[in-house]
């Protein structure tokens, strides 16, 4: 059950992160100035957190979806989804483990340094 | 909450619906098929855009107005933009079927989903196909000596 609500609840994130983001990619059509201004704020250290989450949530999205594909249509998946839903786990714990150090260090690098 | 909705146990059966394609099934497959496809173009989207170079500091006009420049990176970024939409409103579509029970707010929200992804969809793929990196440029403007060499 929890593998579903986790599906639902980073889902919904997803989606609304997805709909200002192609809003503010869309500024990249009226200037330069108006573009950097807005994703300037994506490198503020708070939103660095906030980028942590969302790339949790569209691993952790990307890997159970993947986990429910094969639960679909491959029978031995079927009998053994929760052990895959642990795989599902450490693959997360591998991949955010491999993010989060990296761009944390690369958005709190930047404090008190400017640009 | 209403329980009109729910058949009793032991109604007699009634026959599935024949006519006209299975709108469900269809949506079924989509979100297995553009969900494999979203991991690929995603994944490489945050590998190359947050891990490569400076990180989301190399994140800025000039980066974006690069990538732009290739119809390698148009494309990517424009399927993954519908395939995206199409698969989130869609989810999103599940769960407000799940939880609404009040049928005419149902169909408000699935109606706005679709409204709102159709509109997404058609602004983002306006904007990587009519970039010009010259549009907008101000004479204070980062980008005011490139465009006046051209």
């Amino acid at each position: 059950m929890w593998s579903w609500v986790l599906h639902r609840i980073t889902g919904i994130a997803i989606f609304f992160f997805l709909l200002v983001h192609v809003l503010d990619t869309a500024l990249i059509r009226v200037s330069p100035e108006a573009y950097n201004a807005v994703i300037g704020t994506y490198k503020n250290p708070i939103m660095g957190i906030g980028e942590v989450a969302l790339v949790g949530a569209v691993a952790y999205h990307a890997y159970n979806g993947l986990r429910i594909i094969l639960v679909d249509v491959w029978s031995w998946a079927t009998r053994h989804q929760r052990q895959l839903w642990w795989g599902v786990i450490g693959l997360w714990l591998v991949t955010m483990l491999a993010f989060t150090p990296r761009h944390l260090m690369s958005v709190f690098a930047e404090i008190g340094g400017g640009h | 909450m209403s329980t009109a909705a729910i058949a009793d146990p032991r109604a007699p059966r009634t026959a599935p619906r024949r006519k006209g394609p299975n709108l469900e099934k269809w949506g079924w497959i989509y979100m297995r098929a553009s969900g494999v496809l979203l991991v690929i173009l995603i994944f490489g989207h945050l590998f190359v855009n947050l891990m490569l170079g400076e990180g989301i500091h190399g994140l800025d006009f000039a980066f974006v107005a690069g990538k732009f420049a290739s119809p390698f990176w148009q494309w990517w970024d424009v399927l993954m933009l519908w395939l995206a939409l199409i698969h989130g409103a869609n989810g999103m579509r599940t769960i407000v079927n799940d939880y609404v029970t009040h049928d005419g707010t149902r169909r408000i929200l699935v109606w706005a989903l679709w409204l709102s992804a159709g509109f997404l969809i058609l602004l983002g793929t306006l904007v990587v196909f009519t970039f010009d990196p010259c549009q907008g440029v101000i004479e204070s403007g980062v980008m005011w000596e490139t465009c006046q060499a051209q």
